[in-house]
């Protein structure tokens, strides 16, 4: 909160010529960056990349797991990323919200930009860029309060005290994860009290609470039944209206429903990164085929 | 074998309850309402030994008071900052050494350290730091296992959520781990209201006039009042009722906190379940 709002109080004075833009300032998450972002022109749905990953190398202690990869991963898409488990998929994902900094011993090279601004610059305000980039664990994490107060938890975070922002944020990231109907008469019990289904959905209206740009979700279902695997497949097409959206799922028929585009890993490579359809049907290399058909994996 | 194990085991529970009958028998007798509330009389044959309650109950908070602070900041940095290294495991070693080390060794040290050389005399203060150093192991330890309860992905939603290390510990990890850390807190006190080594040349004494009034005065304490009325009292034999009555409301003020530290952790358990 504290870089959006001094951005907001070092806009642009209404003189200046970038004052009547109608775009809000996209904040940045460097640090010291004044309105650099906010020049930006509305993006546009499908051509424009919001994660750019150039030769992203990543070793853990001696081990390299990701081996040079290269990726665009679009706005407001769905990208997938399917492979046999091990290959490499939670890394990757958990290298653009920077969670891999908390493992001992993990190196990356390489290079990951997010609109066009260096994620791992020494510049960058990583608790700023995980606020952008919403990140959704394989087990349902709730915290050990009221569902209130895990979805309020974030905007607490930035310093929101007033009640009734906090009370139409919550109502909003709760009904926008489909859970709203389900948990409006008890707001104020634990958020253990709820299912797994459920839980997982209240972790996902903790996420889009603090309005990220990219929602990152690591086999947000394979813990869930098929009801409940459904519930989160059709948030997830909802969503993407207002979010880019990278899951990891080994279940490829869900990649299939769900994902525009997919990308397939191997043993810390990209073999292939294709729209959803066409690399389900006309697989560009022999790998992706072999996999994708189930004759490995 | 079996049969000797549980042999073994029978053994044990006959030996307390045996030990508790004892006690509870012999104490029963002396305590009323007047044993509790009253100051002793004639030389200490007789009358009440609220002076000596007063005491326990004053060394055994300043212990807590010093020691739980120190000790849950420690656990704080080794459990939450440290990265697994040379001085981590030192620390670690210490604070397992320290455990370890008999309780009359903290006494001397007390003397040496806190009544000497910082010319703390004989005192409560004295008695309270030393009786913390001595609890401080075990605070640490408890403290150390209340954080490592606190599940690895909670962290991580907070950290994902745009929450800096120091927001998590504070909004996440010590508020889930309070609960439990109170346990160890309650240890702390029952361990250290149970203790004669640490304070007899530190803080008590065998009789004071009055109950103490500042921190730097001597104070009398139920577990020194035992040794000395057993020992060196001026009718030992004599004053046996009250020697068990002081020990009977001494074990049940340590079995009192014990169980509520048990009850605490047993609801707390109850309350992680899910994130298994
Ligand atoms: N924290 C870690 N420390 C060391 N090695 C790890 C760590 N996390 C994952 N790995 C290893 O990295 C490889 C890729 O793991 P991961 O990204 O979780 O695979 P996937 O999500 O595709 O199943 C695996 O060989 C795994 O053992
Ligand atoms: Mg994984």
């Amino acid at each position: 909160m504290s870089l959006m709002t001094t951005e907001a109080a070092t806009a642009p004075p209404p003189d200046s010529p970038e004052s009547p833009r109608l775009t809000p300032a996209i904040p940045s998450f460097t640090r010291g960056a004044t309105t650099r972002a906010a020049g930006k022109a509305p993006r546009e749905v499908g051509d424009e990349v919001c994660l750019k990953v150039d030769d992203l190398k990543l070793w853990y202690g001696k081990d390299q797991v990701l081996k040079g990869i290269d990726m665009r991963i679009p706005c407001r898409q769905i990208t997938a990323f399917i492979g046999p488990s091990g290959c490499g998929k939670s890394t990757l994902l958990r290298c653009f919200n920077r969670m891999n900094d908390l493992v001992n011993g993990c190196r990356i090279e390489g290079c990951i930009c997010l609109d066009g601004e260096d994620i791992y610059s020494r510049q960058v305000d990583v608790p700023e860029l995980r606020r952008r980039i919403g990140m959704v664990f394989q087990k349902p994490n709730p915290f050990p309060k009221t569902i209130y107060e895990n979805v309020a938890y974030g905007l607490r975070l930035q310093g929101v005290r007033n009640r009734r922002a906090l009370n139409e944020a919550v109502e909003r990231s709760l009904r926008r994860a489909a859970l709203w109907d389900e948990v409006k008469d008890r707001l104020h019990e634990n958020a253990f009290g709820l299912s797994g289904g459920q839980q997982q959905r209240l972790v996902i209206a903790r996420a889009i609470a603090v309005e990220p740009d990219v929602l990152l979700l690591d086999e947000p279902a394979s813990a869930l039944d098929p009801l409940a695997t459904l519930k989160i497949e059709e948030l997830m097409l909802e969503l993407k209206d207002q979010y880019t959206i990278v899951i990891v799922t080994h279940n490829m028929q869900q990649a299939a429903r769900v994902s525009d585009f997919t990308a397939f890993l191997y043993m810390g490579e990209l073999i292939e990164f294709a729209d959803t359809d066409t690399l389900f049907t006309t697989p560009a290399n022999k790998q992706t085929e072999d996999y994708i058909t189930g004759r490995y994996g | 074998m079996f049969t000797l194990l549980s042999l073994t085991a029978l053994i044990n529970v006959l030996a307390l309850v045996a030990f508790l009958l004892f006690i509870a028998i012999n104490g029963i007798q002396a305590i009323s309402w007047s044993f509790i509330t009253e100051m002793p009389r004639a030389s200490m044959t007789q009358g009440g030994i609220l002076p000596t309650i007063v005491g326990t109950v004053y060394l055994a908070i300043g212990a807590v008071l010093f020691a739980f602070p120190i000790g849950v900041c420690t656990a704080i940095y080794l459990n939450e900052f440290a990265k697994d290294g040379f001085w981590v495991r030192l620390i670690r070693q210490g604070v397992v050494n320290l455990a370890g080390v008999p309780s009359v060794v903290y006494g001397l040290f007390g003397l040496a350290f806190f009544v000497i050389i910082l010319g703390m005399g004989v005192s409560l203060i004295a008695g309270a730091l030393t009786l913390a150093a001595f609890i401080l192991p075990l605070v640490i330890a408890s403290a150390e296992e209340s954080l490592r309860a606190v599940p690895q992905n909670v962290r991580e939603a907070s950290l994902a959520l745009g929450a800096t290390k120091w927001q998590t510990i504070f909004k996440i990890v010590l508020p889930t781990a309070f609960a439990s850390m109170l346990t160890g807190l309650i240890l702390g006190l029952s361990r250290a209201a149970g203790e004669t080594a640490p304070i007899m040349f530190t803080a008590a004494v065998f009789s004071t006039a009055q109950l103490p009034s500042s921190i730097f005065d001597e104070v009398m304490a139920m577990p020194y009042h035992i040794y000395v009325l057993a020992t060196a009292g001026t009718n030992i034999e004599e004053t046996r009722p009250l020697q068990y009555g002081t020990a009977l409301l001494l074990l049940m003020i340590v079995v009192i906190l014990n169980l509520s530290a048990i009850l605490l952790r047993n609801r707390l358990q109850k309350r992680f379940k899910r994130y298994n």
